[in-house]
């Protein structure tokens, strides 16, 4: 397969340009490409969400997106979450709960849940479990997870003005 | 589906780092996604390998033909079993064939023939994994299919047949015993082959450097075992092959067996390259060790009083393709958690054309205790008893013997059936048809291998502790806060590294349950070496005798001058020029870990138009002795069940008539999602062990035993029918209540 696409897109606030073959899924050039190792792939068939991005405000499964779709796109990986001044709230929230074990599923849950809160701070439980389905967890069986989740749109929702 | 409220574990005893909710020491890397796992690694010059795997369940491979495939362009290197030596040298020999090399070389690349369809039988390393994965179909491969033995029912116990071992365990007369008995139950049941199911594929990057040195970066339960199994199949030395452990995306036992590392080596040694090989998710379904399926009969017989009389457990246990099924894990445990004069166990390994079994968390024990808890159950309901009565009726305590015949050290199985029979969730009321309750509970043994660790004191006063015992679920903060215990010290103060092979002694896989409890017992000892030599320091800095030298609470004092006194933190500061940095290495022998109990509790509903199971309540009990973290034993408590409850409603491997594995995605192969599941409860009772210092019991394996069985037993409840075959699909529950119906 020859012949490689230009593709411009924004990724974590920042401008990328990156070259893919059309047969490289988003998932992949991030991961393969520009080395963003913290998108995760458990399935590469859209079934474990352990790829999940934000693509213009909605999740997507890398595995599934090409990489040419991504062009004048906004992305947001799990290496944009945490801000200079610490952790976002759904980490922190992860981290003080026991929300992760292995830790592989971890930023697809996070990506998911944030937007979920972004629209969503008061999700309920069942809001949430519903919410999450798309991502598979072997360790903890979802409990503190969910929790986590609870708690932090509780912290979002107090600090929204 | 509401929140119930988090249940917090009683008491840490007298303990000021052991027993709390310590932040964990990886966790910011795996909130940011830092953290690197097997597949996140690249290098210059790296190229992707992949594997050809066969489609036959059974068949002799007449040749391969590589020839198309490395004309392709990209294409940098093809292996077959024939770049092994080991397939060579050594002939095949089952004794001990869980980690007998030959037979692992045979699993990594087929030989001469291939035992089941999934079965890896050539790579190709090229410079981009589509390349690569085109060029192994363009590998032209001449088979001549065999029968294949699909069933491993363990029926044809003649020679010859394709029973590999049989193990038996016998106490007293079950004859006399089933005389003795008011009412006997006989019950046979079956489990298919399920998967661990871990969310990270299996993934390895090797290097073969020009002077013979291997570099292998991988994701593991154990480097050493890596290394050892690596460097047997590949006829070089263990020490020309250097392991670097990566995060592991969870393993459960899955993790402990090897595939592609040899491979990648093979392949970078022809290419010159490092080579990067990931495997798909339907390689992790078709070409990995899953867990064993099973068939078992059960007959026991109880007084009226409720005492079991007699017990007869006759197991046989798929091992797929080659010998060393999970079946005395079976064997030695179903029974453990009562005390029966009599009875007669007799367990089979049975050889069939599919996956090599692996380990999957309590190997072989959900099993057997789903067979054994089940007809418990029934024996109580034909007594007209309380289950949880008939249990304590005839629970185990300390002098009695485990089936094997060893016997039960400190243990209190009365305290934890007690805790499940007063618990508020056994009494409440539960309405409305089609609802259940249903309860078992599990007994696990734990053997142990010793530990070696080193420590370094830093000269701010915290402590680098070195292991090589992989990290799966938090095990460096929970032997980190005991370090921290011992020391005085914050347990983010001590700061443990997972190193690679050459950085530490051999260190055992991370299995069994063992890493808390037996890395604990290193970095006590550790500490307690860095103890003594900082102790001495000050003496030697005050000038007085080290037995005059005093800590406590992070301070070193002089009993004989109260003046003198110096912190931790200020002692290491001065190290450097009073005689250098405190360094020790230790070994720490293992005292056995023991026992460990869990019970559970779960109410269900079924609805009877669909028949699928909804899990309404589910309260997990569990004997950890001092639970370390009791955040991260809740977390395995819950984490387990999740797994136990995926088995019993909706996991299974599916064989298409051929002998392959029809379901390898998440979406046909149904491990559990948040929406299948509701808060798991957790009841954490403190029983201390006698065998470790702060009285720790394992925690990882047995809360998984109880689900199977609980769920099953609540399902029953529910419909009246006794579900003998796992998974409890709807499709299943649908027959069964049809076929009840039928009958009415």
């Amino acid at each position: 397969m020859t012949g490689r696409t230009h593709v411009h897109t924004s990724i974590n606030d920042t401008d990328v340009d990156f070259l893919c073959e059309s047969r490289q899924s988003l998932l992949e050039v991030l991961r393969d490409v520009l080395w963003l190792f913290g998108t995760k792939e458990g399935c590469n068939d859209g079934n474990c969400g352990a790829c999940t991005v934000i693509m213009d405000g909605r999740i997507v499964d890398s595995c599934l997106v090409l990489a040419v779709e991504a062009e004048g796109k906004t992305i947001t990986t799990i290496e944009g979450i945490a801000q200079a001044e610490g952790l976002h709230p759904l980490q922190q929230a992860f981290l003080e709960g026991d929300a992760l074990q292995c830790g592989i599923c971890t930023p697809g849950f996070v990506l998911a849940a944030k937007a979920l809160l972004d629209r969503e701070p008061d999700a309920d439980e069942t809001r949430i479990r519903h919410w999450l389905a798309g991502n598979l967890c072997r360790c903890t069986g979802y409990d503190k997870i969910v929790r986590a989740v609870l708690k932090a749109g509780k912290e979002m929702r107090e600090e929204a003005p | 589906m509401t929140a119930t409220a988090r249940q917090e574990s009683k008491g840490s005893g007298p303990f000021k780092v052991v027993g709390t909710r310590t932040t964990r020491h990886d966790g910011v890397d795996k909130v940011t996604g830092r953290a690197r796992f097997g597949a996140d690694i690249s290098m210059s010059g790296l190229l992707h390998g992949k594997v050809l795997r066969s489609p036959h369940a059974h068949a002799r491979i007449r040749s391969i033909d590589t020839s198309m495939a490395e004309a392709l362009p990209g294409v940098k290197g093809v292996a077959t079993a024939q770049d092994f030596p080991i397939i060579r040298g050594q002939a095949l020999d089952f004794s001990g064939a869980v980690s007998n090399a030959r037979v692992t070389a045979e699993v990594i690349l087929a030989h001469e023939r291939v035992m089941y369809a999934g079965h890896a039988v050539a790579a190709v390393a090229a410079t981009s994994p589509h390349i690569a994965e085109e060029a192994t179909r363009l590998i032209r491969v001449d088979y001549e299919a065999s029968r294949v033995e699909r069933l491993g029912s363990g029926e044809d116990t003649s020679p010859g047949s394709n029973i590999a071992s049989h193990i038996q365990l016998k106490r007293g007369d079950v004859e006399q015993g089933f005389g003795e008995a008011e009412v006997i139950v006989e019950r046979e049941l079956s489990t298919q082959t399920i998967h661990q199911g871990y969310i990270e594929p299996f993934a390895s990057t090797a290097h073969w450097a020009p002077d013979g040195h291997v570099t292998i970066w991988t994701t593991t339960q154990g480097i050493f075992g890596v290394r050892a199994s690596t460097s047997a199949i590949l006829g070089i030395p263990e020490s020309m092959v250097k392991v670097i452990p990566m995060e592991v995306g969870g393993g459960f036992g899955g993790k402990a067996s090897i595939y592609l590392d040899p491979v990648a080596a093979v392949l970078s040694k022809k290419t010159g390259h490092p080579v990067k090989m990931v495997m798909t998710r339907k390689e992790v379904f078709e070409g990995t060790g899953p867990g064993c399926a099973a068939i078992m009969r059960v007959k026991m017989g109880a007084d009226s009083s409720g005492r079991i009389t007699a017990a007869q457990f006759w197991l046989a246990y798929q091992a797929g393709a080659f010998p060393g099924s999970s079946v005395s894990g079976g064997a030695t445990t179903g029974t453990g958690p009562y005390n029966i004069d009599n009875f007669l166990i007799d367990g089979y390994d049975v050889v069939c054309n599919k996956q090599k079994t692996s380990g999957y968390r309590a190997p072989g024990q959900c099993q057997a205790n789903f067979a054994i808890e089940t007809v418990i159950d029934e024996l109580a309901e034909r007594l007209g008893m309380d289950p949880l009565e008939l249990r304590l009726k005839n629970v185990v305590k300390e002098g009695d013997r485990m089936p094997t015949g060893v016997p039960f050290p400190y243990i209190d199985l009365r305290k934890l059936e007690e805790t499940m029979k007063t618990h508020p969730h056994y009494s409440a009321p539960l309405e409305g048809p089609n609802r259940g309750r249903g309860v078992a509970v599990a007994f696990r043994g734990h053997g142990g291998q010793g530990a070696p660790a080193t420590m370094n004191v830093n000269a701010d006063g915290t402590i680098s502790l070195i292991t090589g015992a992989i990290d799966l679920s938090g095990t460096r903060t929970t032997v980190a806060m005991q370090a921290a215990e011992v020391l005085g010290l914050a347990a983010k103060d001590v700061i443990l590294t997972v190193v690679d092979t050459d950085s530490v002694a051999q260190t055992g896989t991370t299995a069994g349950s063992r890493v808390t409890f037996e890395m604990g017992l290193a970095a006590i000892a550790a500490a307690q070496e860095v103890k003594r030599q900082m102790s001495a320091r000050a003496a030697m800095l005050w000038e007085v005798q080290p037995e005059e030298v005093e800590f406590q609470d992070g301070v070193f004092t002089c009993n004989r001058s109260p003046a003198k006194r110096m912190t931790f933190k200020e002692l290491a500061g001065r190290l450097a020029r009073s005689g250098g940095p405190i360094t020790c290495s230790v070994y720490a022998p293992s005292t056995g870990i023991g026992p460990s109990f869990a019970g559970n509790i779960v109410d269900v509903e079924i609805d009877p138009e669909t028949g699928k199971v909804d899990i309404l309540r589910y309260t997990a009990f569990l004997d950890a002795g001092q639970a370390v973290h009791p955040g991260f034993v809740e977390g395995q408590m819950q984490g387990a069940t999740a797994q136990g409850i995926g088995w019993a409603l909706s996991e299974e491997y599916l064989y298409t008539e051929e002998g392959a594995v029809a379901n390898t995605s998440f979406l046909d192969y149904r491990t559990p999602t948040s929406m299948d599941l509701p808060m798991i409860d957790t009841v954490i009772i403190q029983v201390p062990n006698p065998h470790h210092p702060f009285g720790v019991r394992a925690v990882g394996e047995v809360p998984i035993v109880p689900t199977l069985a609980a769920v099953a037993n609540a399902v029953y409840h529910a419909t009246g029918v006794r579900m003998t075959r796992l998974p409890m699909s709807p499709g299943a529950i649908l027959e069964a209540l049809e076929a009840k119906k039928a009958q009415e």
